[in-house]
């Protein structure tokens, strides 16, 4: 077996199989600690309507911080955007993943992808920099922070190369592409990438609390 | 993990460090709830809360990031409880904190942070942080690492039912001495009555005439009201220092001072912790939900108001009003000021941010009462003046005893000299005939 096949039989099946089991582990960890009750009176029981409010407005930056966090506002939408945009809207991806699961979607003309992938590239080297020079986020990031900012742009920047055909020879280039997504994908449950879970949940609970005080949920 | 500056750090009780690590870290783990797991594992390190909090904004330094200063107890949930701590443990991948640790970072779960939650207003997680911070002090007094000052209130509010050392004894005469000198009905200690009022230990000892607006306002609004002598302090040094033994005392004293007086709704002072104390923290504490309401003193008035019990005259003057942070971005209350000033006829200059995202004073959380934390806590507060001018009204009113005591103090230290008033004196001195 070479290392284009590993990559598109097992390598893909393990990674798969780890993703998911980590993400499950994780999730039902938590869930099974002791959920706290509040006994005050509420000002308001429209706790759920909060707590989709705050899950929506959250997204969008507030303009009494944006003269502060705009940068990392625009770069955390732009590098989010691109990297699903490339990874779900690029045809190639879609016959792949028809292949598996037998379903498919339009995709976007390849040019497109390509300057996507380009400007995701950009946003994320935006937020390494970032990283790396301002005082407080030195002092807050940890591996994690860096290694699952490598195994972000890894793919992107793999299959960049891999439509230039620069570097390797194509298969090979293929194959790392693809064990690129697979480390991305094992790394996942295990990694701040949890985010995309956890976000809804944090914002979610946030939110309820703020509704069932009466704060405004901003 | 980086180590604020040395300092020294305040240490109560004679435990081994051993069992002071233990103590805070089993304590913080225990109190992980569902919520509290979510938040901690949410945290993307994206440092935006540093740019909400203003000990951070004001000074520049990095380890005032309102996530940073909960870094040990980070590290002990991921370490001890969080869903992979076997592989955190057995590699050795987040390494146990230490009690120098815990002591580098009294400094910042006490001395720079007021508890504010303005940085839950910008977390893009929707992370609410400052209920961290609370869950972490209540770790560092199981540790006897609170700073001293905050710790000497607080036990001596558990030795005598008020930080200031206010006996009933002392609280009574007081109530006697105001009510003969200003020819006033305070009612005290009465069998039955549907409204119980509370106070703050600040109005004996520096706002007395707080005390007589508060009767003032009562009585003009017809209610049936009484004070107790059995419980009248609402400060609650308990909870912040991050005792929650005390916190419960505190939290039943008025409790059981309601039920035995029958109330059917409990008045909160101009205090900003003391709403958040007993609004929404002592149902919890009492284990079921009161058997009576609980209001601030700004939302009986404008209840009072727009019922029309509560009349007042016209006031000509423009004001700012400065949101104390428990009460709006925490408490919810950030209308019932403002439909109190509206009732006055004042023009209302709001701060920039006025309302939930308001700057807080700088002195909340207990930090006002930590001596150590002064300078730091006038730099906090160097951004109220500006603020405070820029909205240019002729006055500044607020609802919180302690915020007006840090402004009064700061203004000193920058010769400064506006002064934010009582929203609930202003009322008392201009109730309509």
């Amino acid at each position: 077996m070479d290392l284009l096949e590993f990559a598109r039989g097992p390598g893909l099946l393990w990674a798969l199989a780890i993703m998911v089991f980590g993400i499950a582990w994780r999730l039902v960890a938590i869930l099974l600690l002791q959920w706290r009750s509040d006994l005050s009176a509420p000002r308001s029981n429209r706790t759920m309507r909060g707590a989709v409010r705050l899950m929506i407005m959250r997204s969008w930056p507030h303009k009494e911080f944006l003269p502060k966090t705009w940068f990392s506002e625009l770069a955390g939408w732009t590098f989010h955007l691109g990297f699903f945009a490339v990874l779900l809207l690029f045809v190639p991806h879609i016959l792949f993943i028809e292949g598996i699961l037998g379903i498919s979607w339009p995709g976007l003309p390849n040019w497109l992808i390509y300057a996507l992938g380009v400007v995701t590239v950009f946003a994320l080297l935006g937020v390494l920099v970032r990283r790396l020079r301002h005082p407080v986020l030195r002092l807050l990031s940890n591996f994690d922070d860096y290694f699952s900012w490598l195994l972000t742009i890894a793919p992107v920047a793999t299959g960049l190369l891999l439509s230039a055909y620069l570097g390797m020879h194509k298969e090979t280039l293929l194959a790392v592409h693809l064990l690129s997504v697979e480390l991305l994908m094992v790394w996942f449950p295990f990694s701040k990438l949890m985010h995309a879970f956890f976000i809804w949940a944090s914002r979610g609970i946030t939110g309820a609390a703020f509704a069932r005080k009466g704060i405004s949920p901003q | 993990m980086n180590k604020p500056e040395e300092f020294t750090a305040d240490r109560q009780g004679e435990q081994s460090d051993e069992a002071r690590t233990n103590g805070a870290l089993q304590d913080f783990i225990t109190d992980c709830t569902v919520d509290t797991a979510i938040y901690l594992e949410s945290c993307i390190h994206c440092g935006l809360c540093a740019e909400a909090c203003q000990f951070y904004v004001q000074t520049g330094d990095p380890r005032y990031t309102p996530v940073w200063k909960l870094e040990p107890f980070k590290q002990a949930y991921k370490r001890e409880a969080g869903p992979f701590s076997f592989f955190y443990k057995a590699l050795n991948l987040k390494h146990r904190v230490t009690v120098d640790e815990l002591e580098a970072w009294q400094h910042l779960l006490y001395d720079a942070c007021t508890l504010c939650g303005r940085c839950s207003l910008v977390c893009p997680m929707g992370i609410d942080v400052a209920s961290l911070i609370g869950m972490a002090r209540h770790g560092m007094h199981r540790a006897g690492l609170v700073p001293k000052d905050l710790y000497a209130l607080a036990q001596r509010a558990e030795d005598t039912g008020s930080p200031l050392g206010a006996s009933p004894e002392l609280f009574r005469e007081t109530i006697n001495r105001l009510a003969s000198e200003h020819s006033l009905d305070i009612p005290l200690d009465r069998a039955q009555a549907d409204v119980l009022v509370t106070l703050s230990a600040a109005e004996i000892s520096d706002y007395p005439e707080s005390i007589v607006a508060m009767a003032r306002v009562m009585n003009h609004a017809g209610y049936d009201w009484t004070y107790s002598s059995n419980g009248f302090e609402a400060t609650n040094f308990g909870m912040l220092s991050g005792n929650t033994d005390w916190q419960r005392d505190m939290s039943m004293n008025l409790i059981n001072a309601a039920i035995a007086c029958k109330a059917g709704t409990v008045v909160v002072p101009e205090c900003g912790h003391a709403y958040g104390a007993f609004r929404w923290q002592a149902a919890n504490m009492y284990g079921e939900p009161l058997p009576f309401r609980v209001l601030h003193i700004a939302e009986l008035m404008a209840e009072a108001m727009e019922q029309g019990n509560l009349r007042v005259t016209p006031v000509e003057q423009s004001a700012s009003f400065h949101d104390p942070c428990q009460v709006s971005r925490r408490g919810g209350a950030t209308q019932a000021p403002r439909t109190v000033l509206k009732q006055l006829g004042v023009e209302l200059h709001e701060l920039p941010g006025g309302g939930e995202l308001n700057w807080c004073c700088g002195g909340g959380g207990g930090v006002m009462q930590i001596g150590r934390a002064d300078e730091l806590r006038y730099a906090a507060f160097r951004l109220k003046i500006d603020q405070v001018e820029q909205a240019g009204a002729d006055r500044l009113y607020t609802s919180c005893n302690n915020c007006r005591l840090n402004f009064s103090d700061c203004g000193e230290h920058f010769h400064w000299d506006t002064r934010a008033d009582s929203l609930l004196e202003l009322v008392a001195d201009n109730l309509a005939d």
